[in-house]
């Protein structure tokens, strides 16, 4: 079984991770129902709620509020999880989390746990543990499912599975499922699933115990949320003798009216759907007069780092609500899927979490793989500005002298230019002509000196005529001689009517 | 030190607080108590009967089904001619809710009653919703000998009665009626927000409907708003 304990992410090596992804023609055929499902799907949906903007804005603004003061709702939520008659567990580390759980599998003699989809039993490498230690997971999420089965990590946090084909899929499920016909029919995706659905079916009846994840904590009533479209994580966590929640301190909102804004803006971000199926909250165990439900009701809590994030450049990033839209929306991310990445958490969210918790020596790569196009901030519903803290990462390796030696010498010999504006500018001119003469011919270059690393992959376009900065000061010049000569013909230079006046407050090019 | 010591030592070094200001206690429990509302969104302000066209359409929207019924008298004919309708046995599973305890079920002939939870054994079911939120077409079911939970999640087909004046327009009304049944800070042990039946998109994106839970949800909504 594949080890997902932090010691072991392939993070260190992204480039080589992403070379073998762009050449993996079945994992580019799965990634390009990313591209073309999740974004129309969410502009839709989002644009059917006028709020939606407002929304976003008021998630953001809990957000912020419930971790400015994070130490009086977790004791709140606590206080509510116990008047109910649950049990309240804090995890320092992922190392302590895993002994909490298995302590109580151990405490019901459990022999088989199912699980709903949890990033954090994945942050911290649950299965493996529980499995080392004679306890049987199972997944029962359909994408968590698979990917179990393939011994691999979700690709994606809520789509797991979407670095796979149908056909793998298939071809994995007869691998698996040995006990059914061989000459059974699995072409469609619904074959696929009913499939899923009977084999997980006796799961859920015979687990001793259910753990999910939660996607929020309400401190109020001292109540866990799951979010789910396949009813899996319902079935966790009501058969089972013991329900267990494995959430980091951070998911805590403080009342029912802060979880219905944050929910407003979740499914809408994540699937594009207005609310996802089974939205479910859950407060302690099972009643006297219940029929149905665990009778032990547990909630780990986890730290792992975030208490310490909390006081750093990225506690933004503890805002985070797992929709996973800004992996949905990054060109990095479509074009090399969620492995590449190296571990748990991939995409934009990915690159700034992933240092956090498992250092910038070992993730450094993560925050360089962006093109700060910034769609990641524009979708988030929490308002993330993750391409900012991608650059607070990329100046921190840089401060700690992790960058390699090329970039940091390259770095260097721009920076001499760039503090010389006049220079700069004549050495730009230069080079610039003596490019666009060497060049005139073809028009482009298909190997330069110092520049392999893009030619390798496209042409360089020879330069035609002068540099940018050239441009734009004879551009500036025209423009003053023709505001000078219209307002000495009598019109105001400064009505927003006139184009003069608009020309005028075009954006200058950076300082 | 014991590591939630540990750990709420370590938030309030890093927001440099001690965890006794008055301010900020005072912040979070008017916080708790008041519970403000942000931003709730038009669409489901409207009057009741629209509310109900509304509620209808998006639970359609959601892939369920909906229907009214004029009276809870009509239940078992409705739930016999569903039954029918789509080639299941005439049986059901229900809980000892008042209002479906109340309703004369032998009127709908040979339909079987079986009470109490779910075994796994059963292809339909039917609950009361405790309420229902016109916003997104999502029925609010609340855990309990009246409706017991398996019941929501275990039966291929699960059938929703609610009442039209139990529909309301926004997630905070139904929030602020849950508070009003068990109290403040107070809850049942699950509170189930269903919209539409059970699906999964996780084989290449294609959404199939029935993954884990019911393949079909339908509502009924009895009686005027």
């Amino acid at each position: 079984m594949v080890d997902l304990a932090p010691h072991t992410a392939t993070s260190p090596w992204f480039k080589d991770n992403a070379r073998t992804a762009l050449a993996d023609a079945e994992l580019q055929n799965a990634l390009k129902f990313v591209e073309a499902n999740f974004i129309a799907r969410r502009r839709e949906v989002a644009g059917q709620l006028p709020e939606f903007e407002l929304l976003r804005d008021s998630a953001r603004d809990i957000r912020d509020h419930t971790l400015a003061h994070l130490d009086l709702y977790l004791a709140a939520y606590e206080k509510r999880v116990v008047e109910h008659g649950g049990h309240v567990h804090y995890a320092v580390t992922g190392e302590d989390a895993q002994r909490i759980v298995l302590g109580i599998c151990r405490k019901l003699g459990a022999r088989t746990v199912t699980k709903g989809k949890s990033m954090v039993a994945e942050e911290i490498g649950l299965n493996d543990f529980l499995e080392a230690h004679g306890v049987i997971p199972v997944e029962t999420d359909l994408g968590e499912y698979i990917v179990q089965l393939r011994q691999e990590m979700p690709s994606h946090i809520i789509a797991p599975a979407v670095h796979l084909t149908k056909a793998q899929i298939e071809s994995e499920f007869r691998r698996v499922h040995t006990h059914l016909p061989r000459d059974r029919n699995l072409a469609e995706p619904t074959s696929l699933l009913a499939e899923a659905r009977a084999v997980l079916r006796e799961k859920f009846l015979t687990a001793d115990v259910g753990i999910t994840g939660a996607n929020f904590l309400v401190a109020e009533t001292g109540t866990s949320v799951i979010v789910t479209n396949e009813g899996n994580g319902d079935l966790t966590q009501t058969l089972p003798r013991a329900h267990i929640v494995l959430a980091s301190i951070e998911k805590l909102v403080p009342t029912l009216e802060d979880l219905s804004q944050l929910l407003r803006v979740l499914a809408r971000s994540a699937t594009g759907q207005e609310m996802s199926v089974y939205t479910t909250l859950s407060t302690g165990p099972r009643r006297p007069d219940d029929p149905d439900g665990p009778a032990e009701y547990h909630v780990v809590l986890l730290d792992n780092g975030r208490s310490s994030m909390l006081g750093g450049a990225f506690r933004d990033m503890l805002r985070c609500i797992r929709c996973g839209a800004c992996m949905n929306h990054c060109p990095i991310y479509h074009a090399v899927g969620g492995h590449a990445y190296g571990w748990v958490y991939s995409g934009p969210m990915g690159a700034v979490l992933t240092p956090s918790l498992i250092g910038i020596d070992r993730a450094g790569h993560l925050p360089n793989a962006s093109t700060f196009c910034g769609r990641c901030e524009e979708v988030c519903p929490v308002r993330i500005p993750l391409p900012r803290m991608m650059r607070s990462w990329r100046e921190r390796e840089f401060e700690q002298h992790l960058s390699p030696a090329t970039v940091r010498s390259g770095l260097a010999f721009w920076a001499f230019f760039a503090k010389r504006p006049r220079l700069y500018g004549i050495a730009t001119a230069a080079a610039a002509r003596l490019l666009g003469f060497v060049g005139r011919r073809w028009g482009r270059f298909a190997w330069l000196p110092l520049a392999s690393g893009w030619t390798r992959h496209r042409d360089f376009p020879a330069p035609q005529g002068a540099t940018f900065q050239a441009q734009w000061k004879s551009a500036e010049r025209g423009r003053l001689a023709r505001s000078y000569v219209s307002s000495a013909g009598g019109q105001s230079g400064k009505g927003t009517g006139g184009t003069d006046g608009r020309d005028r407050r075009a954006p200058g090019p950076p300082p | 030190m014991t590591p939630r010591q540990l750990i709420l030592a370590t938030i309030r070094r890093s927001l440099a607080v001690t965890g006794t200001e008055a301010t900020r206690g005072l912040e979070v429990a008017a916080r708790v108590i008041r519970h403000p509302p942000g931003v709730v969104p038009e669409r489901g302000q409207r009057l009741p009967a629209e509310r109900l066209d509304l509620f209808a359409r998006m639970v359609k929207a959601a892939a369920g089904t909906v229907e009214r019924a004029g009276d809870p008298t009509d239940i078992p004919a409705a739930v016999a001619a569903f039954l029918r309708a789509h080639n299941l046995p005439l049986a059901i599973r229900r809980g000892d809710d008042p209002l479906l305890s109340s309703v004369p079920w032998e009127r709908a002939g040979t339909l079987e009653i079986r009470l109490g939870a779910s075994d796994g054994n059963d292809l339909a079911a039917i609950s009361h919703a405790f309420a229902a939120v016109a916003e997104t077409g999502t029925l609010v079911l609340t855990s309990g000998p009246d409706n017991p939970t398996t019941l929501n999640f275990l039966p291929d087909v699960h059938i929703v009665v609610v009442s039209a004046s139990d529909v309301v327009s926004d997630f905070e009304t139904a929030m602020a009626r849950l508070r009003g049944r068990f109290g403040a800070g107070v809850m049942p042990r699950a509170v189930n927000m269903i919209t539409g039946p059970s699906r999964s998109a996780d084989i290449e994106q294609t959404l199939i409907l029935g993954a884990h839970g019911p393949r079909r949800l339908h509502v009924i909504v009895v009686g005027e708003p």
